[in-house]
């Protein structure tokens, strides 16, 4: 990835710069930190923060008729017993991988582009998750019990079962979650204590000043930190693959055709990293445009978060190609059939949708020009999130609906409260994401310091 | 400037993040407590009931049969509240003029049944059949308690799961010979487990994978 740069005047091939020319340390700090302290309350940001409220006063809404009438006012009908719910969880959690891709496995790999996407690739993360982890408990149909799912020592003598995915599911999607939320605290520190010394006000220093946790910036307080990074790091790894896995157990280890396959475990992690890079282009085109953060989330790091999506797109593809061709190569009636239904049978116009987002228009990617293209690289990534959408539409509903004996045969059609459930996520998501990009520095004030003396450097040269 | 923290603050978010864990660790185990206590099962804690019955005096020191009462023990899954008709075998004989009896009179005369409190009552998502238990020589006493030396009843057991599960999980530490299922006052011999795990086999017990399916008791 070092050799992508395009060559600069002298004719030596360098890397272009992960910085805007003309950034020193003061100047990092103070741009990044006046989103936070001194630009204040928008009304390009208020509007938008009302919209993401209304949507997540609908979900409020949703969730309220769904305690009162059960889940029986979204359109899962048996045979199809998992529908949106399903479908929404596996996506959300999907696009959370991108964040922990990002900021374990490309520090442990020390890839400097990582800096700048970094914190909100992580706040995403974390919101995502937040997101996904509402709809299994909603679709529970009595969440109030959802403590049901953990080990307790209880007077019922009850366990879960652990032979099911659905609690490795509960594991996978906690640590998860808890591991995300801090990593992300844990680096945001450093950050925080900056906030708290450039406040004006009294009350902003006392709330950033307990959020950073008496941060003095002392030697001791940095190796305790980068030793806890690494750490962190360390630990988020592995999650990076285990908890798609685990959630694609859910479909892997069942007998219902289309769900009985190896394969899902590499292509669901892929899948998820595909969708979670489309995710982050798709939060950040805009936000650096509307805050003017060009020379710090450059082209060229769109351009590498394209080029990730480009490959891991390219290993989705093969699992679909696999999956269709291992059901025909097994020879089994019920594999073959599944496929079949899946191409021409009632959904089908879902599945070939699924493949013009996930396969065929991402192969724009390979062009320079396009990548460099900010806005054909922001409906591209709009495109793929859809495509990673229908992908588990199409997982979730298609086998169910058509599993071994017609009898059994069923079709699904969400209501107006799968889809007002799944636009209330959104509002949660963006509520989240719009008071984070107000109150905390959505970029690693620290770690792109530590860009300024590199591009320096490399300017001696 | 002057520092936006006292010195004590240190001390403070030590205490507050060690707290925390304490703190909940002790709810967890009140709630635990609190789902425990007879304040929440109701066991151990005598109903009012319209007539203060005695199983103490009538099992206990009379010596009735369970069965003389609860008729339909060994043949329904109901073990059945006997009608005041059955309290008036006797007491149109004897008590004739006790206060005490006479809401039992009254329902006989008007025949209005008496309207008794439920003490043993297990939630409708339970299937529970009486007479497969006394069949397979599990003794009232296991379950109900020292009846026979209950003044005024109460619930012997929690009724939580894990009371059911304790026998269906080791039969063998409950079971008794058929002849002493109705003894009041039967006490497990020392060699209970050894006994026991012969009568599992005499009376053909499903395996523990049976008694301990979901669907065994929620059908």
């Amino acid at each position: 990835m070092a050799s992508d740069g395009s060559q600069n005047l002298a004719g030596t091939s360098r890397p272009e710069p992960l910085l805007g020319p003309g950034h020193t340390l003061e100047t990092v700090t103070d741009k990044i930190s006046s989103i936070v302290l001194t630009r204040g309350t928008t009304p390009g940001w208020v509007f938008g923060f009302l919209v993401a409220f209304a949507a997540l006063m609908l979900l409020n809404l949703v969730v309220t008729m769904l305690m009162i009438k059960g889940v029986g006012i979204w359109g899962i009908r048996i045979p199809t017993g998992w529908g949106f719910a399903i479908v929404n969880f596996v996506w959300w959690i999907g696009i959370g991988h991108a964040g922990t891709l990002i900021s374990a496995i490309l520090l442990l790999l020390h890839q400097k582009w990582r800096t700048s996407i970094n914190r909100f690739a992580e706040a995403m993360t974390i919101f995502a998750v937040m997101c996904a982890g509402m709809f299994p408990l909603l679709h529970m149909g009595r969440p109030w019990l959802f403590f049901y799912l953990m080990p307790y020592p209880n007077p019922m003598w009850l366990w879960p079962q652990f032979r099911s995915p659905l609690v490795w599911d509960v594991f996978a999607v906690s640590t998860y979650f808890t591991v995300s939320l801090l990593f992300w605290f844990v680096g945001m520190i450093p950050d925080l204590a900056t906030l708290r010394d450039r406040a004006k006000n009294r009350a902003s220093k006392i709330i950033y000043g307990m959020l950073s946790m008496g941060w003095r910036g002392s030697a001791v307080h940095w190796h305790r930190y980068e030793t806890a990074s690494l750490l962190l790091a360390g630990l988020a790894t592995p999650l990076v693959v285990s908890v798609h896995t685990v959630v694609s157990f859910d479909f892997t280890i069942a007998l219902v055709p289309g769900w009985h396959s190896t394969i899902f475990p590499p292509y669901f992690v892929a899948g998820a990293i595909y969708s979670g890079f489309a995710m982050v282009l798709t939060l950040a085109i805009p936000v650096r445009k509307i805050y003017h953060l060009e020379d710090l989330i450059t082209d060229r790091h769109l351009d590498i978060m394209a080029k990730v999506t480009l490959a891991t797109g390219l290993i989705v593809a093969y699992g679909y190609l696999m999956e269709t061709f291992m059901a025909y190569y097994s020879a089994n009636p019920y594999d073959r059939y599944m496929i079949n239904s899946r191409m021409t049978g009632p959904y089908a116009g879902l599945y070939w949708l699924l493949i013009a987002c996930n396969i065929v228009i991402p192969q724009a990617l390979w062009s320079r020009k396009v990548r460099r293209n900010v806005v054909t690289l922001f409906m591209i990534s709009l495109v793929v999130n859809v495509g990673m959408w229908l992908e588990r539409f199409v997982i979730v509903v298609v086998s169910l609906a058509r599993d071994f004996t017609p009898s059994a045969w069923g079709m699904y059609y969400p209501t107006k409260w799968d889809w007002a459930t799944y636009i209330g996520t959104f509002g949660l998501f963006f509520t989240l994401f719009y008071l984070f990009i107000r109150f905390l520095p959505m970029i690693s004030i620290v770690e792109v310091r530590s860009l300024v003396h590199e591009t320096n450097e490399e300017k001696v040269h | 400037m002057a520092q936006i923290f006292h010195r004590s603050t240190n001390l403070i978010s030590r205490a507050t993040i060690f707290g925390a864990v304490i703190i909940i660790g002790a709810l967890g185990a009140a709630a635990y407590a609190v789902a425990l206590s007879p304040w929440y099962t109701e066991q151990n804690v005598t109903r009012q009931q319209p007539v203060p019955f005695s199983h103490r005096h009538h099992a206990g020191e009379l010596g009735i049969d369970c069965r003389y009462c609860h008729t339909s023990v060994e043949k329904s899954s109901f073990a059945g509240v006997p009608p005041t008709q059955t309290c008036m075998t006797c007491h149109s004989q004897i008590w004739t003029n006790s206060s005490m009896l006479e809401p039992v009179r009254a329902s006989y005369r008007t025949d209005v049944s008496l309207s008794w409190t439920r003490v043993n009552a297990l939630p409708d998502f339970v299937y529970f059949d009486h007479s497969i238990h006394v069949a397979k020589g599990v003794g009232c006493t296991t379950c109900h308690g020292q009846v026979a030396e209950m003044p005024l009843t109460y619930r012997a057991g929690s009724l939580y799961m894990s009371w059911c599960l304790d026998c269906h999980r080791q039969p063998e530490k409950y079971l008794r010979p058929k002849s002493e299922v109705f003894n009041p006052y039967w006490v497990a011999p020392k060699d209970q487990l050894e006994k026991g795990r012969q009568l599992k086999k005499e009376y053909h017990i499903q395996s523990l994978v049976t008694l301990q399916s979901c669907s065994t008791c929620h059908r």
